[in-house]
């Protein structure tokens, strides 16, 4: 191990932005738009009084709660083709790239932690709330959509980033995949050039930057929150 | 669909050729629980020592107790194990490094993975002890101080005994979290219970019967966990005070 080498982070820094840092921030993007509408979903039929959309949901939150990501990760990249030959009905199982298979199983993870933030958010609303939209004339979706959402989100928005700024972190697991994420292309350069210690120090530092500048702002926004209240 | 599902495969001899493959995910298992138990000391005791830094009148203590917990909840977890275990042995000297990374197969990754862990998770338990602390009244360290106790003895019989009792459901959770995470201790190389599952499928083609058995052990070991920290947190309840045992009144 030589002097550090910092030149191999500046010949490298377009792989690691363009193609790296692109696959984080689009997994990250859509397996939490994904994550949050599955889990207000998921929220909602937890909360439901019919018993055969609660049980369901109930299980499925606390089976994905109780195992490792990278476990659930293992798990769908072998499911996911399965389920492919099943919705299309198929024989064989469908060949699913790592990005849908990781999309995926993202999405349907954080989609049990996320139900559980909304759960909570739905819950905060005075039950009177959705009584006064019913007895409007408005259906359960119509006051679900118009009145106890709305609501449900902005008192739960700093939760969701929180939750959205550990999912970015998260994602740096599909390195058991071998895909190409910030991590993933970091290490690969890393072995490439024997370069190990610049390109980890220099990875957690991108990562800390991001997380840290993003956990800032949600606390900015959470101080915003609290006064108008 | 065609799967060739096949039960029996956990009592066929595994790779090594010397345990079947029940076995071998036993054995996975306990790395996981003693990777965990391991980190779980570390992380309680930095954590608890963190956390008290934090809510201490003194303003240097507190920023670097601030600067301890953003740096590790900022950076993701196999990105730190990975700086414990390829950076850490590259950055000490020559002869410390190398007598590191010649270490015997289980504890050159077991090592590095209960120190990872239990810095990570120490992070996390700071955060909590802080807003234990800080969850009291106030009046209560000054009562404190006022009976002429030091700051070292207001926190040990006055502050610290109730922070420790309220802060216990969140401490179930950060065990379960260490638990699970344990599991990413497997990209430096420990074969604790997820990657036995996989080398389970790997060597097998069974996958639905390796993962099967590795999420059901996962569940018991959760639903175990769960219900002795219950137990503890029971245990320790001051009557009348807070605690699920204790049904209205109290404070």
């Amino acid at each position: 191990m030589g002097e550090f080498d910092f030149g191999v982070i500046q010949r490298s820094l377009g792989y690691l932005f363009r193609e790296g840092m692109t696959f984080t921030l689009t997994l990250t993007g859509i397996a939490a738009a994904g994550g949050i509408f599955f889990g207000t979903l998921l929220a909602m039929m937890r909360l439901s009084s019919h018993k055969w959309l609660s049980l369901p949901a109930t299980a499925y939150v606390n089976l994905m709660r109780s195992i490792p990501l990278l476990l659930v990760i293992f798990w769908f990249y072998f499911l996911v083709p399965y389920i492919g030959a099943w919705v299309t009905g198929s024989s064989q199982p469908v060949k699913v790239g790592a990005f849908t298979s990781s999309v995926v199983t993202f999405m349907l993870f954080e989609a049990a932690y996320y139900s559980e933030i909304m759960r909570a958010g739905i819950q905060s609303i005075a039950r009177g709330q959705v009584w006064a939209g019913l007895a409007l004339g408005l259906n359960y979706w119509q006051t679900m959509k118009q009145i106890v959402l709305p609501q449900a989100f902005r008192n739960m928005v700093p939760i969701l980033l929180t939750q959205t700024i550990i999912l970015f972190q998260d994602t740096s697991l599909v390195y058991v995949l071998s895909i190409t994420d910030f991590l993933g292309a970091a290490s690969k350069i890393a072995q490439r050039d024997g370069r190990l210690v610049e390109m980890y120090i220099f990875a957690a530092l991108v990562y800390f930057i991001i997380s840290y500048l993003l956990s800032q702002l949600v606390k900015r926004l959470q101080l915003r929150i609290a006064i108008i209240r | 669909m065609n799967y060739n599902w096949n039960w029996g495969i956990f009592w066929e001899m595994s790779a090594d050729g010397r345990h079947t493959w029940f076995m071998t995910l036993i054995m996975g298992l306990g790395w996981t629980l003693a990777t965990a138990f391991c980190a779980g000391i570390i992380a309680f005791i930095l954590g608890s020592f963190i956390g008290v830094v934090r809510t201490m009148p003194i303003k240097w203590a507190v920023r670097i107790g601030n600067a301890y917990v953003e740096l590790f909840r900022n950076i993701p977890l196999l990105v730190q194990l990975f700086i414990w275990f390829f950076v850490l042995p590259e950055l000490l000297p020559t002869s410390l490094g190398n007598s590191i990374k010649q270490m015997n197969p289980p504890w050159a990754s077991f090592v590095p993975a209960v120190i990872g862990l239990g810095l990570f998770t120490a992070a996390r338990v700071a955060e909590q002890v802080r807003a234990g602390i800080q969850a009291l009244a106030r009046g209560q360290g000054m009562a404190g101080t006022a009976l002429g106790l030091t700051l070292a003895q207001t926190y040990r019989s006055v502050l610290l005994p109730m922070a420790f009792r309220i802060i216990m459901p969140p401490l179930t959770s950060e065990t379960m979290n260490l638990i699970k995470n344990t599991s990413v201790a497997l990209t430096i190389g420990l074969i604790e219970l997820t990657a036995a599952a996989r080398s389970m499928q790997e060597f097998t083609f069974q996958v639905f019967e390796a993962f099967t058995a590795a999420t059901v052990i996962y569940i018991v070991v959760n639903l175990i966990a769960v219900n002795l920290m219950r137990w503890l947190e029971r245990r320790i309840a001051v009557p009348g005070f807070i605690g699920p045992a204790v049904g209205g009144g109290g404070h």
